[in-house]
């Protein structure tokens, strides 16, 4: 997309008013997925499988559909393989509906094996006690380098695409190679190489709000649904091809949203909720429990990882390589590709290699959070500069910047780099204040680059202007992170009236054309985009309409601080017309006046940020303590800076519990020990640090205003920095996460 | 022509080529005829890819332009959280 009108001056973008969402979500008034009723609803509740691997030999429900209480049973037999309207569903749609609902298999402990509809949420759950399940146990493997062995169970023999070489298990299904150079010329040239192997558990996106939805669908085809989700359009058309029905006959509103990182990027209780309303002929809710949450939505991959690299005493990196294998649950889909891609992402090397495997093993479906693969990958690169710098005596940023990816620079993926903000966030480290202040005895500090690709996706954007002036905005992201605050900020910059006065709505499907999900750290770039461009179409429009008010050619106005002026001297000498001055009489001058934009932006910019910890660890307990967080991303250009900071702050956040606490534990039996929020630690506010942020702004050239997505860099840096960190306090390279007490101790032990 | 940079992993599909030339002028021209050239190449394409041009990366669009002279990569498709 051509970008011809780059802006640099704003009157209202980098402000910070108030959040839109402020008053309704502290007063509870803002409605979250679980916070819709309807006339006869009835409520749902899922069976799920007790056993990592079994075939399901049989489902005996008649006790359940029986009960007086229970209105409709349902079983993968109610969902659509082959819909009416649409091709059949294959690929990654077939594995979402083999993961909403099991077909001949369980293939993780929480897999959904049946649901029942009853009178009351107690009466759904008792019920599920009425059906009976006979499966057949069959061996299982959670481990990813247990489910490559060549005696592993296999999981979905024919499962793996044309990729993945010849001879390997059939549980890995993917492969990515990629790179340039020669990588063991690079280690010849080198005066030190080190070669050291890395392990990250899965961790969850920890959202604080459940899945949750409220679903409506009559025999004939049309139906309804709320839900709590990042992408609404992808919901309706997912639910519409599992249940046989035409897209457009099911309308999907999204809920507000309790957080999802990447979680909700998908459907797990949606389509069963429909299936059970239309059977029941009754609205339907269905509410995840905690555990439910944990044990069958999506986690992160967990992932094992070699990594070799080369440098010379100066500190140049001469050769790179890194093997990534990462375990995706029971579906392909694992982003072994992206880890290998953004691991050296952040350096110019002449040499340097990636493999990337996906691997399948009996746990619940990976899903996105925050970047997709790149933490472990940076964890891992990001250890082994570190272990360097340090046998070699060097500073660890300055390294960094000799080796930094710039401009013109041959990215590690491929491509030569267009303008990129890299160099800025390390030299911006090295001034701060941070990394210059002494640490005491027992502490030690980390530093870590990491990167993300960002992304574009479909968008549609409609700007409605009201009769007094002001502007309704209707954009079709699910706000996951503040963009109704930076899309109000974005139209006010482009109409000239204040930020106030514009009402931002997520619309529902039936009211916008179709939207990508939230995903991507898309929403600011390219929402933000779309807004830009409609708020220019309804600008365009009131030029029209000052034009006829004042008897002019239209191409003789021009729109200045939100008003309509002549283009100059020739066009006539009018007093500047401000736009509620042309929306008063909107009717009488042409008719309503709105903007749209739908396209698919192409030029999301890829982002980078450096991050700065200091971590102490106390030799007795193995507990670390993360004293100080210094966060610095650059953004392009911040819309509203106080999201930004916020993105900054719970990037580094979710980061601190991934690399100290956070595990999926799997017992010998295959199933999750640690499924509530007592077993699995996620950071609390007395865990963490005020965390420092600094805005790096190297404008995005793909961007009107210079936006680059700021939602999952965030989130690169923190476990290779933090493992730095402790691994420098400890006195001992930590080579596996989490960083829990019990590992460190056990480090310490080992290293006498 | 326009000079296709694969990643390594496509080799086993174009005969041990990790450069192909096709003659295209926009990004679905180019998709269309690297699989006139190597029919293998429909799986990846059908999987999912990307094209970077001048590195900027394109992520599904077909009608974006190659400029001649460009630096083109095609990548596997990338996805977000």
């Amino acid at each position: 997309m051509a970008l011809d009108d780059r802006k640099s001056e704003f009157n209202f973008v980098g402000t910070r008013p108030d959040r839109p969402d402020g008053l309704d979500k502290v007063t509870g008034r803002a409605k979250f997925g679980a916070d819709a009723y309807a006339p006869g609803m009835l409520h749902g509740a899922i069976l799920r499988s007790p056993h990592a691997h079994a075939r399901i030999i049989k489902i005996d429900a008649s006790k359940a559909e029986a009960h007086k209480d229970v209105k409709a049973v349902v079983t993968r037999a109610d969902f659509s393989d082959k819909p009416e309207f649409k091709p059949g569903l294959e690929g990654e749609f077939w594995n979402v509906l083999e993961n909403v609902m099991a077909g001949e298999k369980a293939l993780y402990d929480g897999h959904a094996i049946a649901a029942v509809a009853a009178t009351s949420a107690l009466a759904a759950r008792d019920a599920l006690k009425l059906i009976e399940v006979e499966y057949e146990v069959l061996p299982h493997v959670t481990d990813v380098d247990k489910a490559m062995a060549p005696d592993a169970p296999v999981i979905r023999e024919g499962a793996a695409d044309y990729s993945v070489p010849a001879g390997m298990h059939p549980n890995v299904v993917r492969y990515h190679e990629s790179g340039h150079g020669e990588v063991e010329a690079g280690f010849a040239e080198a005066d030190l190489v080190i070669e050291d192997s890395f392990a990250t558990e899965a961790t969850h996106q920890g959202y604080i709000e459940p899945h949750a939805c409220l679903a409506m669908l009559g025999n004939d085809g049309k139906g309804e649904l709320w839900c709590t989700t990042q992408g609404h359009w992808y919901a309706q058309k997912y639910c519409a091809a599992a249940l046989g029905i035409e897209t457009a006959q099911l309308r999907v509103t999204a809920s507000e949203i309790g957080g999802g990182f990447g979680g909700k990027t998908t459907v797990f209780i949606e389509p069963v909720a429909l299936a059970l309303s239309r059977k029941a002929n009754r609205p339907v809710k269905l509410v995840m429990s905690r555990s439910e949450v944990f044990r069958a939505t999506g986690p992160t991959s967990s992932a094992s990882m070699d990594i070799k690299i080369g440098m010379k005493k100066d500190g140049t990196i001469t050769g790179a390589q890194g093997i990534f294998r990462l375990q995706g649950g029971a579906f392909p889909g694992a982003p072994g590709d992206m880890t290998a891609m953004c691991g050296f992402a952040p350096y110019n090397l002449t040499n340097v290699r990636q493999v990337g495997y996906d691997v399948m093993a009996n746990r619940p479906k990976q899903a996105a959070y925050r970047a997709p693969g790149a933490p472990m990958g940076a964890f891992a690169v990001e250890s082994v500069i570190d272990e360097l710098c340090k046998k070699l005596g060097l500073d660890p940023i300055d390294v960094r910047l000799k080796n930094a990816a710039h401009e013109g620079t041959k990215a590690n993926y491929g491509p030569t780099y267009e303008r990129i903000g890299l160099v800025e966030t390390l030299e911006a480290a090295k001034a701060h204040p941070h990394y210059a202040a002494p640490l005491k005895p027992g502490q030690g500090r980390g530093i870590s680059c990491g990167f993300w690709f960002n992304h574009g996706g479909e968008t549609s954007v409609s700007l409605a202007l009201s009769e007094d002036g002001s502007a309704q905005l209707m954009v079709g992201t699910p706000d996951i992170g503040g963009s109704r605050a930076s899309m109000a900020l974005m139209a006010a910059e482009v109409l000239g009236i204040p930020y106030e006065n514009i009402r931002v709505t997520i619309a529902d499907t039936a009211t916008l054309g179709y939207n990508d999900v939230s995903h991507g750290s898309r929403v600011t770039y390219a929402s933000g985009l779309a807004t830009i461009k409609a708020a220019k179409h309804a600008v365009e429009k009131l030029c029209e309409r000052a034009a006829v008010k004042w008897g002019i050619p239209g191409d003789a106005v021009k729109w200045e601080d939100g008003c309509a002026v002549p283009s100059g001297p020739n066009a006539g000498d009018f007093d500047p017309m401000p736009l509620a001055d042309i929306t008063a009489d909107m009717g009488a001058t042409g008719g309503p006046i709105s903007g749209h934009f739908e396209a698919t932006p192409e030029g999301a910019g890829v982002s980078f940020g450096t991050h700065i910890v200091d971590a102490e660890v106390d030799p007795e307990t193995g507990k670390t303590s993360v004293i100080r967080y210094t966060v610095i991303q650059d953004a392009g250009k911040a819309i509203h800076p106080d999201y930004v900071e916020g993105q900054f702050q719970g990037g580094a956040a979710q980061g601190i519990g991934w690399a100290l606490n956070e595990e999926y534990v799997y017992g010998e039996d295959g199933r999750l020990q640690n499924s509530i929020f007592l077993d699995y630690r996620i950071p609390v506010a007395s865990d963490l640090p005020m965390i420092d942020t600094v805005i790096v702004e190297v404008p995005n050239p793909g961007h009107p205003f210079g936006v680059r997505g700021v939602g999952e860099t965030g989130i690169v840096p923190p476990l290779a920095a933090i493992a730095n960190a402790v691994s420098n306090a400890a006195g001992v390279r930590m080579r596996q996460l989490p960083m829990s007490p019990p590992r460190i101790l056990a480090a310490l032990k080992e290293n006498g | 022509m326009v000079e296709v940079h694969l990643w390594s992993g496509l080799r086993s599909l174009t005969g041990g080529q990790q450069v192909v030339e096709v003659q295209a002028a926009t990004t679905g021209a180019l998709l269309r005829e690297l699989v006139r050239a190597h029919p293998q190449l429909q799986g990846p394409i059908d999987a999912g890819v990307s094209i970077a041009i001048n590195g900027r990366i394109i992520a599904s669009g077909l009608a974006e332009p190659i400029p001649e002279g460009s630096e083109v990569y095609l990548m596997q498709r990338l996805r977000g959280g």
